[in-house]
């Protein structure tokens, strides 16, 4: 195995290249601190990348955040280390020795120009990641056409090698023999980033999510309604193609549950199925759009003043009620949404075309491995553990280690942007420290 | 060599598919084909995305290429773009006051997606115009400052004490300015700290010490920010005492921390008309100074003054946890005291507040759901004893109660001289009256204006954790100019045409 060392004096790791990593890889970066932002997909971006729109502003979430994307490969005080793990981690704050593997993309980076010819000729198709495997890719791919960095990627497990894309590239970037590399990094600072995944919503077999197609996820829908997406923006039905003209929302998949799933609320639900539901109100006047919640959460800025366009400018429907059972009619693929409607005490049901299920955001199961490699606490759930939730909410266990964004716990965008902020600045202390006394 | 003013415009014009969010809409190879048609284009393209990394690298190809000395990206918003194809042709040798940009996406394919075709005309009428700027752009050097390595906090709260303390951990001098005689801000008057529960006062002293004996921190107590001149890295800062003296002081950098008080719900629900209504504020003083009797009954009424279809129509976010935690706190103290939280949506969200729900039902608060449009009355009888009738909205009853604490949790509100403050340092509040940032979602806690920011309650209601969060961030936000020493800044300033003056205030 190649093992390369990479060695850099007041410099930071940062683990995860979602939002909140970015951002404080941008700000320790834009203070002159050397950072080394590592992500153990193809490219950073995170989740952000995949929303269609944001709330409450209804930005376009790509459009916002590949400025930023390119700002962290463009900064000389930037490295990123794409399709990285952390292996091994040791010492201590203002000096730890991290282990780095970099994971085999069979394409040589320096010479690949992410021009995508490749792709053209490879004929294995499997289920895009990024569009939550509702779009296809080739087995040669780059995640999404604004890629940080726009360099290729074949994936080992779905290439056939028959070698078509070796052929077709003009750079001679493919390299089937690249292997496993590992990189040493010395930083005096780490800061943790990674992000949520979401509750298998198959585990709540009532809903039908896994058996019926028209039951979806809402990162699907975001996916689905995202001009970049597999449908160009189109909403349609996955069963037939056809228009839905009437779509409903379930609230609380798996969160604040008692039965299957986890307890806590993920906080950011409730808005952005708002936000979703006013999207396919501006895609489509006619369709009609129903969220079905168990307690509105809307405590963010101008969270409420959000949901009341939505119900009084948008007409998007608001029903108190606890969803039984979703039916699906295997003829037509319609489905029924029995429920009890919990304002009037009674139970209902309605027929719709499309179902959008609202998942609880879960930390990252590699969160397991992580920690124990990098000797954090992580508590019930898996969020790694703040020293002190009311002082200290960015500090670990381990001095030098600092947390933030989802991982830390359920925020927003906005929230994981300012503490990931915070993240930065406690790092930036530690490197302080550690410059003072070496200069003593 | 020749200036590029002297040279004829070789205009590039770059425009932007963006996926279909413009070239759904907006026909791209029309308006590519008309952007070569006008005077001083020598080339034109399209982009999927201008803005990805293939995008950067066709500008600064096709500057070189074709040798071009202005260019042109018809897209999205300069706000958050311009940087990037600035940077672009920076890189490739051509000033970035050359650059030139047109928003055909919200202006066109936008607000006009059901009218392609005027869209399409509408972004030619955008492209020209910015082509006809561009011909008589002048390219502009950034003069570069010094940055003052201080910083000012303007209020001694938790957010600006975390604030300070983490950005004299980085070696930086802070100013803390606080109005009230001592530091601690609306933690002085808490008693105990959800989540942990832990003692406010306790912490508190702990951090207020710190502050106090951090050499690189100055606290200046009873004294307001009085004016403020100058502009990043070089903010001229006047501050009045209590006793009227001033004091003069340069910062590089402001942050504002000046934290929300409560509203006080005079004439709503018999508060300041009977003796037992009060806040959820006067309650956690009581609790505190071990002075609350013991109630037989205590209803507790969420959203007074908060989430109203006008005027404070924002949820204040920390009440239901506030009340949840009070009520658990006299569930402790009383066990067999009655204790019923009226809530219209109860805000228990992230990772441990829906717990504390559980928990207080546990020890037995009952919680009742109202509807906005049906609030409780609370009706004095004999011998001060309070009748509150309310509307159970998942029962569909009426209740009423016997109650002898009636209380009130009301929103955290903008100070009243908020505005004053933000006159002094031309940075916005938003229709809630809070503190506006620059972005909602990617500046949460800087401000439009370069070298001021904002964090704690002062930016929007929340809690200790989230307050401490912002605090930090902001040690960063405004760590970075400081920390640079020195900075460029914008080239393009404003002059007055002295001719069109007509008046002049008197200082």
């Amino acid at each position: 195995m190649k093992v390369k060392t990479m060695e850099a004096n007041k410099s930071v790791l940062v683990i995860g290249g979602g939002i909140a990593g970015m951002q404080a890889s941008l700000d320790l970066a834009d203070r002159g601190l050397k950072v080394f932002l590592l992500e153990k997909t193809p490219s950073i971006g995170g989740r952000m990348a995949q929303l269609d729109k944001t709330f409450p502003t209804m930005d376009c979430s790509i459009c916002i955040l590949a400025p930023k994307m390119i700002e962290c490969l463009r900064h000389p005080n930037i490295t990123l280390l794409t399709y990285c793990e952390v292996q091994d981690v040791s010492g201590s704050a203002g000096n730890f020795t991290v282990k780095v593997l970099k994971k085999p993309r069979f394409i040589d980076e320096e010479k690949c120009t992410g021009c995508g010819e490749c792709a053209q000729y490879c004929p294995i198709e499997v289920p895009n990641e990024f569009d939550m495997g509702i779009g296809i890719r080739k087995a040669i791919y780059v995640p999404l056409p604004q890629a940080v960095p726009l360099k290729y990627t074949i994936d080992e497990e779905n290439c056939i090698k028959c070698r078509l894309c070796q052929r077709t590239c003009k750079a001679e970037a493919v390299d089937f023999d690249q292997k496993p590399e590992t990189i040493n990094l010395n930083v005096g600072a780490i800061i943790v980033a990674t992000g949520f995944d979401m509750f298998d919503a198959r585990k709540r077999r009532e809903y039908g999510y896994g058996r019926y197609r028209n039951v979806l996820i809402s990162l699907e829908f975001e996916r689905l309604v995202s001009a970049s997406g597999p449908t160009g923006g189109h909403i349609v039905r996955l069963s037939d193609g056809r228009v839905p003209r009437r779509i409903a929302f379930i609230q609380c998949v798996g969160s604040r549950s008692l039965k299957g799933g986890v307890t806590f609320c993920s906080s950011a639900c409730c808005v952005y199925a708002t936000k979703e539901a006013i999207l396919i109100r501006e895609h489509d006047p006619e369709c009609e759009v129903y969220i079905f919640y168990n307690e509105l959460k809307i405590f963010g800025k101008g969270f409420q003043e959000f949901v009341t366009r939505a119900r009084d400018e948008w007409g998007v429907k608001y029903i108190r009620a606890l969803p039984g059972e979703v039916v699906e009619d295997p003829k037509t693929h319609d489905l029924t949404m029995w429920y009890e409607d919990t304002t009037e005490n009674v139970t209902k049901n309605m027929k719709v075309d499309l179902v959008v299920l609202c998942p609880a955001l879960i930390p990252t199961v590699a969160n397991k491995e992580l920690a124990s490699i990098l000797g954090l606490d992580l508590d019930e759930y898996g969020f790694f553990e703040c020293k002190d939730p009311l002082f200290k909410p960015i500090d670990t266990n381990v001095p030098g280690i600092f947390i933030c964004g989802y991982s830390q716990g359920p925020k927003d965008i906005p929230e994981s942007v300012a503490q990931a902020s915070g993240a930065a600045a406690r790092a930036a202390e530690v490197m302080a420290l550690a410059a003072s006394r070496e200069a003593q | 060599m020749k200036r590029v003013e002297e040279e004829t415009p070789r205009i590039g014009v770059f425009i932007c598919h963006c996926g279909i969010n413009i070239g759904g809409i907006v026909n791209v190879p029309e308006v590519v084909e008309y952007a070569k048609t006008l005077p001083g284009v020598v080339y034109a393209e399209d982009n999927l995305y201008t803005c990805s990394s293939v995008g950067i690298s066709k500008i600064k190809e096709g500057i070189a290429k074709h040798n071009l000395n202005r260019v042109i990206v018809a897209s999205c918003t300069p706000r958050t773009h311009e940087p990037l194809f600035r940077g672009a042709c920076e890189e490739a040798g051509v000033n970035k006051y050359l650059f030139e940009m047109a928003n055909i996406r919200d202006q066109c394919s936008w607000a006009h997606m059901h009218e392609p075709e005027k869209a399409t005309e509408k972004a030619k009428d955008l492209v020209r115009m910015a082509v006809a700027k561009s011909r008589l752009l002048k390219s502009l050097e950034e003069p570069e400052i010094d940055v003052t390595p201080s910083a000012l906090v303007i209020g001694g709260g938790i957010s600006g004490m975390t604030t300070a303390l983490c950005l004299a951990g980085q070696g930086f001098k802070v100013y803390i300015v606080e109005k009230e005689p001592e530091l601690g801000g609306m933690l002085r008057h808490l008693y105990k700290l959800y989540p942990t529960m832990q003692d406010a006062s306790e912490r508190l002293n702990h951090i207020v010490n710190s502050v106090k004996s951090d050499k690189g921190i100055e606290v200046l107590t009873s004294t307001v920010v009085k004016q403020v001149k100058g502009f990043i890295g070089n903010f001229e800062v006047t501050v009045q005492k209590a006793n009227g003296g001033t004091a003069n002081f340069g910062v590089g950098t402001i942050i504002v921390a000046t934290g929300a008080p409560i509203f006080e719900p005079v004439g709503m629900y018999g508060y300041g008309e009977y003796d037992n209504v009060i806040t959820q504020l006067q309650l956690e003083q009581l609790l505190k100074d071990g002075q609350l009797k013991k109630p037989k009954s205590v209803i507790m009424i969420q959203c007074v003054g908060a989430r109203e279809k006008e005027g404070r129509t924002y949820c204040s976010r920390i009440c239901c946890m506030t009340a949840i935690k009070n009520a658990m706190l006299i569930k402790d103290l009383y066990p067999d005291t009655d204790v019923h939280i009226l809530f219209r949506q109860l805000q228990t969200y992230g990772e441990h507040y829906e717990e504390h729900y559980r928990t207080a039902q546990d020890k037995g608060v009952k919680f009742i759901k109202y509807l906005q449009e049906k609030p409780p009355e609370v009706i004095s009888g004999k011998n001060g004893k309070l009748t509150v009738n309310v509307h159970h909205a998942l029962l569909d009853e009426e209740l009423k109660f016997g109650s002898d604490l009636v209380v009130l949790s009301t929103p955290l509100i903008q100070h009243e001289d908020a505005k004053k403050l933000s006159q002094i340092l031309k940075v916005p509040l938003g229709s809630d009256g809070f503190f506006f940032e620059a972005h909602v979602k990617l500046r949460p806690i800087d401000f439009a204006t370069d070298g001021i920011y904002v964090c704690g309650t002062a930016h929007s209601p929340k809690d200790t954790p989230e307050s401490v969060s912002q605090a930090l961030g902001v040690a960063s936000r405004a760590a970075i100019p400081m920390a640079l020493k020195r900075l460029r800044t914008e080239a393009i300033t404003a002059v007055v045409n002295e001719t069109y003056v007509v008046a002049v205030e008197p200082a």
